[in-house]
């Protein structure tokens, strides 16, 4: 029976967690509104197509770091606050902001900030974090005096509260370019109006002509035109999406602001925009069947031209559903917490769950991988959040293959372990907006993205590895009596061949880095700061293999040394972009820096814990 | 007994160590540096240094003395090559080595002599206009015309207070000024405060003064020289010349900066006085002077023939810059038409051209500007050297690496 289970514990665990995985991706069922549907059509932002899904999803990322709405904040988990999803939450700011302006969408915390917008408190219809648009417009003024005054100073430059206040600035920005995506923002009954407009167009136009012609004209007429027309410039000037797909070779993707803005020229309205306008009545009126038929009707009319954009937004919506690095950063966590029981207990069974664990998130993180590049098109490290995803990939599939061979719940715990922290990386950097961006000129080429751009991250991937490693070493041998003398030996040849192999990918992928520069610069070498970065990981790991091989440093110094080589990767992933300098900058993140700087003081004080006589530590003196 | 301190020495692992430790410092302040001195000025004073005296770390001056970058390199290129000479073997267990480190010193010497011998200009031209010769972004020439006999003073010679006697000239510079960067404003004829710098040309319209030089690598500085010429004791006059009345970018711009404010017309005729050209004449000969860019000729010649600049839809991010250029080359009988765009040089007569800025798309054509395309020209004779340096490291790496990794596979297995 003993044997029995210690046989089928692992699998069956991770069969648990892949059925765990599997109900997670069943989309919602639709209730009555069908928003998931609406969720899947295609649309043009930030310069590509995504489906509308995307769209919710990215923007409630970025104004309350989320990506669902819990329209009950100050409810506790456990009085069942009312959450909707993000394409339920989209299309009522687009179609019904009177109702969709009164949710708590926009996060703030800083208390400087919420005392200028005079916001509540933490109370009983308020959580004190999060709030709606109504009630952050009421106190307008002062929030605008602010900020004019600080976007008049340098990102770098700016205090919390400024920061603060840059950020509610942009949000309330993102929110009001939705809003006005496929109508006027604070149009009741949309449908109806767009029906009048239409009605009004060959009188309005036939006064305008008089008017300037100097002659009589209808002015009642001319003036509600007006009024529709400068409401129309008013959402192109927004610059939404642009939902309107293109018809042949009379036009591209289009913003319904530019549309209506057209339409007087050939006296009707798209038909694409009548149906937004159907939806968005039936939504306000609470019908549900109505808008479920407009919302076939629309996408009965997308044709043949449109059935790649169309089956694009359904792959998208069908990834951003599955949450592949979300639910594999869960298992990774989980797989970790085993491997580390492992090492107290030393139970073969718990390593054997851990390591078919590891195997199931690597299989999900592998599949978002892939399933993201098909999307793209583009090679696996497009940006800095896609370098993330990629380096928690590197270094998990090195953990594995230390696991296999040493088979000691090292490897397994650096899998998981940087499995995890970059996956917990990558989600914040996802705040920060699309992740699937466009690619400028310069990068547009696949070419160098998938070997220069590839060969550095797997450098930096296993650089974390032989840090990880070292990590662990002075942690166990340290703080623990686990590190015996044959542990503690492997785990210095292990960062050794780490080393090794971290100094032939950052050296190649540096090199291939200035090919690439002289190619399209001409010069080979310029010492950008991101270029200077990679050049710092490479000595340092030469530094490094010098050292040992001139016996200057043994088993220890080693260790030490590897742990130096977390500070320079994560300062030439994260550091000099912060620097605001040169060809790789990618803008400052507050919050960023500070991690940064915790880190690496972290990581010093790693150094010199490692540093310390043998005396002091528990392992070592155990020994003898 | 000192041959062999100083061969041990130079051959030693610790030196290698060392200078791979001071390295890890210099490119780390150097980098920290550009915050404050921009990338040109780090450079110079970090990388293209022997000694380093000083630096900047975040806005505050720290006292100290580093090797900088010539220094370290001319050292671990000594250091590598008397380690190869004395402890080389021919060894298949050492072969990943050798090749390695014979591909680093390929590498470090390769940069050096990019350092010394590589030259960066730029091309810029308007579409339908042709160039047979680049432009350099840094140096600058005053040169006088007379007919087809030119005469040039690079801008290096121009220190205030000189006199400057040419046989091709029949009178003397005498140097006022010179600004490495200067500012220009229109004199309204309103607002004249005080007189003019000097009492010709150019200046009677324009007040040229000073600037502070710019350091990062996208602003541009422009050149002002006072001058004055004299034949003998006489002198015949003050005039300044400059980069602002020399390019056509620069007067769109000052055109353009006065367009909202005096209206199109009197703009425009702004822009005219700046432009015009300015003589002297001496002897019965008329001499036109100007302050340009150092120029480079080529025994080719180059136009533009289409400079196209797309952005993705709905958005201002650039998708791809495009210059369709033509070569004209009549000694080789070439007339061809070729694509340059990012990641796509034209390699052609020792020089690459690269696709470095430009002024065209739809916005820039609604407002009725002619599209402008700036290519950056380098000769780089040792451009090769990277290659096979970065070939010969990644492959000895790769088989150390094999030989490594087969024996760490393998150990585990014989326990």
């Amino acid at each position: 029976m003993k044997k029995f289970l210690q046989k089928w514990t692992p699998p069956l665990l991770m069969f648990l967690m892949a059925l765990w995985f599997f109900g997670k991706i069943q989309p919602p069922p639709e209730k009555d509104f069908a928003f998931t549907e609406f969720g899947r059509l295609p649309v043009v932002f930030n310069g590509r197509v995504k489906p509308l899904d995307s769209i919710a999803r990215n923007a409630l990322l970025q104004l309350r770091e989320k990506q669902t709405l819990n329209l009950e904040p100050w409810k506790a988990w456990n009085e069942k606050p009312k959450i909707i999803s993000a394409t339920e939450w989209l299309a009522n700011v687009m179609m019904n902001s009177a109702v969709a302006d009164g949710w708590p969408v926009f996060r703030a915390d800083n208390p400087d900030l919420i005392s200028l917008l005079k916001l509540p408190e933490k109370g009983a219809q308020s959580d004190g974090k999060h709030y709606s648009w109504n009630q952050i417009a009421t106190n307008n003024e002062a929030f605008e005096r602010e900020n004019v005054r600080v976007q008049k100073i340098a990102a770098t430059d700016r205090t919390a509260y400024e920061n603060a206040v840059a950020k509610m600035h942009e949000r309330l920005g993102l929110y009001a370019q939705l809003k006005n995506t496929v109508q006027p923002e604070g149009a009741t009954d949309w449908a109806a109006e767009l029906n009048a407009f239409e009605k009004l167009i060959p009188d309005a136009v036939a006064a305008a002509k008089a008017q300037q012609a100097g002659e009589k004209f209808d002015e009642q007429k001319f003036n509600q035109f007006a009024g529709y027309i400068s409401a129309f410039q008013y959402m192109s000037r927004m610059e939404p999406p642009l939902v309107l797909p293109p018809a042949g070779a009379t036009h591209d993707w289009r913003r319904v602001g530019d549309a209506l803005l057209e339409a007087p020229r050939g006296g009707t309205v798209d038909d694409f925009t009548r149906d937004y306008a159907k939806m968005s009545s039936a939504l306000v009126t609470d019908n549900s069947d109505d808008f479920n038929a407009a919302l076939h009707d629309l996408q009965s009319k997308l044709t043949t031209a449109q059935q790649p954009a169309i089956a694009k937004a359904r792959a998208e919506q069908f990834f951003n559903q599955m949450e592949p690095f979300y639910n594999a950063m869960v298992i990774y966590v989980l797989a970790g917490l085993l491997a580390i029981f492992s090492w107290f207990n030393l139970s073969e069974t718990l390593r054997r769950s851990s390591v078919w664990l590891i195997w199931l998130a690597l299989g999900i993180h592998t599949v978002g991988l892939v399933y993201r590049m098909v999307l793209e098109g583009r090679p696996p490290v497009t940006n800095l959040y896609s370098s993330a995803i990629f380096i928690g990939w590197g270094a998990c599939v090195l953990g594995l293959i230390l696991e296999k061979f040493h088979k000691n719940g090292i490897g397994a715990v650096v899998a998981s372990g940087i499995g995890f922290i970059t996956l917990i990386i990558a989600h914040h950097l996802a705040l920060e907006g699309d992740t699937m961006e466009m690619m400028r000129a310069v990068l547009d080429t696949n070419f160098w993205l998938a070997t220069h751009v590839v060969a550095v991250t797997v450098g930096y991937a296993s650089t974390f590895v032989a840090g990880f490693l070292a990590l662990i070493y002075i942690l166990r041998g340290f703080f623990t009596r686990t590190l015996d003398a044959a542990t503690g030996k492997s785990l210095a040849r292990m960062i050794y061949g780490i080393v090794c192999f971290a100094t032939l990918f950052s050296f190649v992928g540096t090199v291939l880095g200035g090919i690439w520069a002289d190619q399209s610069w001409g010069r080979f070498w310029g010492w950008d700061p991101k270029e200077n970065g990679a050049l710092i990981i490479v000595l340092w790991n030469a530094l490094i293999l010098h050292l040992r091989w001139g016996g200057i440093i043994r088993e220890r110094g080693l260790v030490v040394c590897a742990i130096g080589g977390n500070i320079v990767t994560a300062w030439s992933w994260f550091g000099v972009n912060m620097l605001g300098i040169g060809l790789h900058s990618y803008g400052f993140t507050d919050a960023a820096f500070k991690w940064l700087v915790f880190f690496v003081v972290s990581q010093l004080a790693f150094i010199a814990l490692g540093s310390l006589p043998g005396k002091f530590w528990k392992s070592f003196s155990a020994r003898t | 007994m000192l041959i062999k301190k100083t061969v041990a020495l130079l051959t030693s692992l610790k030196l290698t160590v060392t200078l791979l430790a001071f390295s890890i410092v210099l490119v780390f302040i150097g980098t920290i540096a550009q915050a404050d001195e921009g990338l040109y000025g780090a450079q110079a004073h970090y990388f293209k240094q022997w000694i380093v005296v000083g630096a900047n770390f975040f806005g505050h001056k720290v006292p100290l003395l580093l090797p900088g970058g010539y220094l370290l390199g001319v050292l671990l290129v000594v250091n590598l090559i008397c380690a190869h000479i004395y402890r080389f073997e021919f060894t298949t267990k050492k072969l990943g080595i050798q090749l390695a480190h014979a591909g680093v010193i390929l590498l470090l010497v390769g940069q050096l002599a990019t350092d010394l011998l590589s030259r960066e200009m730029l091309m810029q031209f308007t579409e339908g206009e042709t160039r047979n010769y680049s432009e350099s972004a840094t140096d600058y020439e005053l040169i006088f015309i007379n007919g087809t006999e030119v005469t040039a003073i690079p801008a290096k010679l121009l220190k205030p207070g000189d006199e400057l006697n040419l046989s091709s000239l029949p009178f003397t510079v005498r140097v006022k000024n010179y600004w490495k960067n200067s500012d220009l404003s229109f004199r309204a004829p309103m607002m004249r405060s005080a007189p003019p710098v000097v009492s010709n040309g150019v200046a009677l319209d324009f007040d040229f003064t000073n600037a502070p030089e710019v350091k990062s690598s996208e602003q541009k500085n422009v050149p002002s020289a006072v001058i004055e010429l004299a034949v003998g004791k006489t002198p015949l006059g003050g005039w300044v010349a400059s980069d602002w009345s020399g390019d056509a970018a620069l007067i769109a711009n000052v055109q353009q900066g006065y367009l909202q404010q005096v209206g199109a017309e009197m703009a425009h005729n702004i822009a005219t006085r700046l432009a015009a050209p300015q003589t002297v004449e001496v002897a019965g000969k008329k001499f036109t002077f100007l302050l340009r860019p150092l120029r480079i000729y080529h025994s080719f010649s180059l136009a533009l023939v289409k400079a196209t600049h797309t952005v993705y839809p709905g958005t201002d991010i650039p998708k791809d810059f495009r210059s369709r250029v033509q070569v004209q080359n009549p000694q080789a009988g070439e007339n061809r038409e070729v694509e340059i765009s990012m990641n796509h040089p034209l390699r052609y007569g020792g020089y690459t051209f690269y696709q470095y800025q430009m002024g065209a798309g739809e916005m820039f054509e609604r407002a009725g500007q002619t599209p402008f395309s700036v290519l950056s020209v380098v000769r780089n004779p040792s451009w090769l050297t990277p290659y096979v340096g970065c070939a010969m490291v990644g492959l000895g790496l790769a088989i150390q690496f094999l030989f490594h990794l087969v024996k760490f596979v393998s150990k585990p297995k014989a326990k």
